[in-house]
């Protein structure tokens, strides 16, 4: 038990280890990165295997029992995180084959990476508030080295401007333990779950629960605190920006997700509240700031933004439909997004540019492409039979339930802003003709790179339309992980009850 | 920078705060100390003799390379968590030798605890270094 909930965790600084050790042995760093993440996959479903058998499964490390020492918890929500953190993980380690130079991985691409990959599982896996800030610290770091590796000057900008909010963020975080700490004298996550009934001082924890709203606000990239997110992830190399774009805001969405369901749930008509209506501008702004832009990864970028909303939105309605929205949106997302920038990073490689209007010409010449690209932006933007149309349909649906007409009106329209913006890129990028007349071929890449690039991208894309074609067995599991989040009575006694 | 009573006081305190450190660090266990703050003093040290001496001079004074110092520590420490699951206990729970035991005296007290912060003193080490050299290259 113990094993399997801190192998996700301990494989990747294992890896990490290594490729350090055998840095200055140039090709072995990248061996090791994509052995890494396969066994972090076979890892992880291990997991899953084991939390779909016996429900939540706990461990406590050190044997310190619950709540004083350090809990890993999974339930199905976790479990699925770490599952889909290990498959972008591997399908970036494959594209990073072709996309990441030398120089690089002697800086230490891979020893980065890997720290990565085990800060985010580590924040999915940990069941413990504080423990939690550890991990976003060791996520922090290791994002701030990839995205500034290279030390290019547009580099660095976006790295500043990601670093410094990330520390307000961090630094509000912090203040919010400690408070939280100082109100109810427990961070361990199922424990607070008992311990925030007992509080008479229900203003003072409200005020906790917004303080925790703008430290995970700002780590998911929510109005009005995303503007870290378009100022940065366009700056690193693709396979960087993509497991950027895939899994880091997604650790913000999953922390609000966990803590207002689990411990912030007094007063929910104006925790939730005021989420809502961050949900519903997140959209708005996301979406419109992805029309004004030019260039292929700023608009993604915004569109992380605008579907950050989404997720949000299914914990703000808390209802139960919402919330299954929440977790299916959560993964679906989490696919397209990355497989939308390893997309852009292909046809940078063909046309040299991420400017539009520099551009063009890859539907006549790259129509493989082409195809590779409309499976996640239509997903995206959810056209069915794709991913993201019962993503969308799932929320739009909570939405009418509860008689929440606006907010199902602007998830639809931002959703067709969203058809918007994709027509525009596929116009630009695939339609028209290139403007220098360039034949910009698939072929023209040679072999090797060619399949580091492809693999991924189609491995990515296949996921997504399976997704859409069978999402019965996605939806029932997404159902059973959001009635575990609305009634953690299982996750408690797991944590609780059952400590050695 | 160039200052003789920098130097001449450097030549004294570094010795002492790497001493300090160690104490700190072996101090951890049931009082106040530990890795984390030992580690610390100790690249506080590394650092007044890189503002003395020169960044080129630490570096010497240090042999090996600070990002690895911090790698190879995270290492250790993830040894000594990891050594709790062949003994069958919890992963990172302290494993106890007592070296010397006869009936009766307890002899030494050993334990993976302590090499695990041993582990958190390099990384920190390592870590403080590799930015503050960094940082005092720049200049």
């Amino acid at each position: 038990m113990s094993w399997l909930l801190s192998l996700p965790i301990v494989l990747p600084f294992a890896m990490a280890i290594l490729a350090f050790l055998f840095r200055a042995n140039g090709r072995s760093g990248r061996w090791l990165s994509i052995g890494g993440s396969v066994l972090l996959l076979a890892a992880a479903v291990g997991l899953m295997i084991a939390v779909l058998q016996r429900g939540v499964i706990a461990a406590q490390m050190g044997g310190w029992p619950a709540p004083f020492g350090i809990t890993l918890v999974a339930d199905l929500l976790s479990a699925v995180m770490v599952v889909i953190t290990a498959i972008i993980g591997l399908a970036v380690a494959i594209y990073a084959l072709a996309d990441i130079d030398a120089r690089r991985e002697a800086l230490g691409y891979h020893v980065l990476f890997q720290v990565l990959l085990a800060g985010v599982s580590g924040a999915f896996l940990t069941g413990d508030l504080f423990n939690l800030y550890v991990w976003f610290e060791v996520m922090l770091i290791a994002s701030f080295g990839l995205l500034v590796l290279g030390g290019d000057k547009e580099q660095l900008d976006g790295g500043i401007k990601y670093v410094a909010l990330n520390l307000v963020s961090t630094a509000m975080f912090l203040s919010g333990i400690g408070m939280l700490y100082g109100l109810t004298g427990t961070l361990n996550m199922a424990d607070l779950h008992l311990a925030v009934r007992d509080v008479e001082n229900t203003g003072l924890l409200t005020v906790i629960a917004v303080l925790f709203i703008v430290a995970f606000g700002v780590k998911a990239a929510v109005f009005p605190l995303f503007f870290w997110l378009p100022a940065s992830y366009h700056t690193p190399p693709v396979a960087i920006s993509a497991i950027f774009a895939g899994l880091l805001t997604k650790v913000g969405v999953y922390a609000l997700i966990r803590m207002f369901t689990m411990v912030f749930t007094q007063d929910i008509g104006y925790t939730h509240g005021l989420l809502l209506a961050i949900a519903v501008l997140t959209m708005i702004t996301g979406v419109l700031g992805a029309a004004a832009q030019n260039e292929f990864r700023k608009i993604l970028s915004f569109h992380i933004v605008s579907q950050i909303g989404y997720m949000v939105l299914g914990l703000a309605l808390y209802t139960p439909l919402a919330l299954v929205g929440a977790v299916f949106y959560l993964v679906h997302h989490i696919i397209v997004k990355a497989n939308l920038f390893l997309v852009s990073g292909i046809a940078k490689r063909l046309t040299g540019s991420f400017n539009l209007a520099a551009v063009g010409g890859l539907y006549k010449s790259s129509p493989l492409l082409a195809v590779l690209f409309l499976v996640p932006a239509f997903s995206l933007a959810g056209f069915p039979p794709l991913s993201g149309f019962w993503a969308k349909f799932l929320l739009v649906k909570a939405s009418l339930d509860i008689g929440a007409y606006l907010v199902a009106g602007t998830a639809l329209l931002v959703g067709i802003l969203t058809v918007f913006s994709m027509t525009k890129i596929w116009a630009e990028v695939f339609w028209k003709p290139h403007p220098e007349d360039v034949a910009p071929a698939l072929r023209l890449v040679e072999r090797g790179n060619l399949t580091a690039l492809l693999v991924p991208v189609t491995g990515l894309a296949v996921m997504t339309v399976m997704i859409g074609f069978f999402p019965e067995p996605f939806i029932g599991f997404a159902e059973r992980a959001a009635a575990q989040l609305l009634d953690p009575t299982g996750y408690v006694t797991a944590v609780l009850g059952a400590s050695p | 920078m160039n200052s003789l009573i920098l130097n001449a006081a450097t030549r004294l305190l570094v010795a002492l705060m790497l001493l300090f450190s160690v104490y700190m660090l072996l101090r951890g266990h049931n009082e106040p100390g530990g890795g984390f703050i030992g580690g610390l003093i100790a690249a506080i040290g590394f650092a007044l003799y890189a503002m003395a001496h020169g960044t080129a001079a630490a570096r010497r004074a240090l042999r090996f390379d600070p990002a690895a110092i911090s790698v190879v520590g995270l290492g250790i420490a993830l040894l000594a968590g990891l050594s709790a699951a062949l003994a069958g206990d919890a992963l990172f729970t302290g494993q106890w030798w007592f070296a010397g035991a006869i009936d009766g005296e307890k002899g030494l007290p050993i334990s993976t605890v302590l090499l695990f912060d041993i582990g958190v003193y390099l990384v920190v080490v390592g870590a403080a270094l590799t930015i503050a050299l960094a940082l005092e290259d720049e200049t």
